[in-house]
């Protein structure tokens, strides 16, 4: 149909052109008549779009594109569905799990979303969802848009074609999550909730940087290069661990350069475990956003044991991260006004269920640790200085049979004597970028 | 840094480490973090080619310091094989590393990212991770790009991905 229209313009541009020559315009008459003739029978033959829906209405009919959504309300579990038509969420990264967190968020009548990739649709993607392979070599944000406003034209969507990480593409992505507009008394920023769907870390810590300078609330998600495992992550700034707070396990392996020949970059990915991701990520955001259930600080995703730890993890005091640190400075002074409101809310709750041991005698010292901590112990290293078995003593640092440390103990780093070339170096930056072309020069 | 050879070792250390923690973002931190990044990449050209091993050219392509651009190259069998080269300075640096591109091998080894970015996840981010803000553009260049030609150009050459620029007008001009 496109193809078509321009085609139509081209002819239109012809006419415009021959008008002082007569002969050639009744051919142009006629080729644009055939042209709006096929256009008309392609018209017909084009699927029906749904027209906007005003109020969000809960009538049990066929029609109604939210009857099943707001049945949530009847049935107790959400107060307020239709609240959902004022809120935004902001999607870093349309691949195979941003792209289902998006058309999920589509079907659940979300208000607005805001989608940033600066990918195009490849066949390569072809062995996760949403995409089609019609699609392949438009960028996947025009993709996304033209499916997800024909799945649902109530939802406002606004597109970003960028590499966040860049020093332009994060000033952008910055000023688009400020933007009110949509929603002009809203506290904060002008979304409710950015999720992270990268695939790398450069983009992972772009979004942290944001965040934690706009103190805006995220859920980071991630699936494993092996295509087994997934997790989905929380994050508050200053109430919970930032990404640069504990960053994952990075293990210097001392390659050879020979041994780096050709294991390939290539990850596996399936459409299963992107989808459980993207599952598991929006229902953390329908509760967090409409206020049900219990939001999940950290859910992991084990699909070969189907195993899903969970664990919540506290901001770190020496973190990396300058913003992250004075938003925990802003939380600390809040804090004990939220635990007190907190706790008086859970003792008027619990009122009083007798708190007693289980069992009266435990021979045999039995205690129950969480599947977690036994997970922990495997893939983190814990940064908790007031632990005080990991203080020098190497008795302690023995682990259970079969589980090894990943991290390499701490490495000293070799202080090499900054020999500051005696100080008459130039300290210009332009006599520095002039010597350096100098070098480059010959 | 075991398992590196002692030459790459030995460069290492020659090229002077880095001390302001500071991005493009970060105003005069960042003209501070240039002028260390510029000392650096002096010191290691100038050690290359009283080495006899001068393999890049790199220079800021912007007055802030965010883009680089330049040339690197790899001589195998007696054959130089020069490639361009790219990358941006990220808003998080120096948390994480520049990733550097080389354009014209886009496409042609599993050992990339879209775009040309060579793959460095392996042999050079933990080491740029543990030794952040100390590690500067010329170290990206030692312990990331220069072992990634060194163990990819051979691959490409032998495997017919890339050819000798003679060679290709030669074969042209039959």
């Amino acid at each position: 149909m496109e193809a078509e229209l321009k085609e139509m313009l081209n002819d239109l541009d012809s006419i415009k052109q021959s008008l002082p020559d007569p002969s050639n315009l009744a051919s142009s008459i006629l080729k644009l008549q055939s042209r709006v003739e096929h256009l008309t029978k392609l018209a017909k033959s084009a699927p029906v779009r749904r027209t906007k829906v005003q109020d969000m209405s809960a009538e049990v009919v066929d029609s109604n594109p939210y009857s099943r959504l707001m049945a949530l309300q009847r049935m107790g579990i959400v107060d307020n569905y239709e609240r959902i038509r004022e809120l935004s969420v902001a999607i870093v990264g349309i691949g195979g799990v941003g792209s289902v967190a998006a058309e999920m968020l589509t079907r659940c009548g979300i208000g607005r979303l805001l989608l940033y990739d600066y990918d195009k649709v490849e066949l390569a993607n072809m062995n996760r969802l949403f995409f089609r392979p019609e699609q392949v070599g438009m960028t996947k944000t025009d993709a996304a848009s033209q499916t997800l406003s024909d799945i649902n034209p109530d939802v406002v969507l606004e597109s970003f074609t960028m590499n966040i990480t860049t020093v332009q593409g994060f000033e952008t992505f910055m000023s688009s999550l400020r933007n009110k507009s949509f929603r002009p008394n809203k506290e904060g920023s002008g979304v409710d909730l950015v999720l992270s769907c990268v695939d790398n870390y450069e983009a992972r810590m772009a979004v942290n940087q944001a965040c934690n300078e706009l103190n805006q609330t995220w859920m980071e998600s991630g699936v494993s290069e092996d295509a087994v495992s997934g997790h989905i992550q929380l994050l508050i700034p200053g109430e919970t661990a930032c990404f640069a707070c504990a960053p994952p396990l990075v293990v210097a392996s001392g390659v050879d350069e020979r041994t780096l020949k050709r294991e390939g970059v290539c990850a596996a990915s399936l459409p299963t475990t992107m989808g459980v991701v993207a599952g598991l990520l929006v229902q953390n955001t329908l509760k967090l956003l409409l206020h049900f259930g219990h939001v999940s600080p950290y859910l992991g995703y084990n699909s070969l044991k189907d195993f899903f730890p969970t664990m919540e993890m506290r901001p770190n005091p020496q973190c990396s991260n300058a913003a992250c640190l004075e938003r925990q400075k802003e939380y600390l002074l809040v804090k004990p006004a939220r635990d007190a409101a907190i706790r008086a809310k859970m003792e008027s709750e619990a009122l009083s269920v007798p708190e007693g041991p289980l069992h009266d005698d435990n021979e045999w010292n039995i205690r129950l640790l969480d599947d977690i901590v036994v997970y922990m112990l495997m893939i983190y290293s814990v940064v908790d200085d007031t632990e005080p078995e990991r203080t020098g003593a190497t008795s302690s640092d023995a682990l259970p049979e079969g589980l090894t440390r990943e991290l390499p103990t701490a490495d000293e780093f070799q202080k090499i004597p900054v020999t500051e070339p005696a100080t008459t170096t130039f300290d210009d930056i332009e006599e520095l970028r002039k010597q350096l072309d100098a070098l480059n020069a010959d | 840094m075991e398992g590196w050879d002692p030459n790459t070792k030995s460069t290492l250390t020659q090229i002077p480490l880095l001390t302001t923690k500071a991005g493009p973002r970060d105003g005069a931190a960042w003209t501070t973090r240039l002028k260390e990044e510029y000392k650096a990449l002096i010191a290691y050209t100038q050690m290359n080619k009283s080495n006899d091993n001068d393999w890049f050219r790199i220079s800021a392509a912007n007055p802030e310091g965010t883009r680089w651009t330049g040339k690197c190259w790899y001589v195998h069998n007696l054959l130089k094989y020069e490639f361009d080269l790219q990358f941006d300075i990220p808003v998080t640096y120096p948390s994480t590393a520049p990733e550097l591109e080389l354009p014209q091998l886009d496409g042609k080894t599993q050992k990339m990212y879209r775009g040309g970015k060579i793959c460095l996840t392996v042999h050079f981010k933990p080491l740029w991770a543990k030794n952040c803000p100390r590690f500067g553009i010329a170290h990206a260049l030692c312990l990331g790009l220069a072992p990634w030609l060194a163990a990819e150009v051979p691959v490409l050459v032998d495997s017919g991905m890339i050819k000798h620029k003679d060679d290709a007008t030669s074969t042209s001009e039959s």
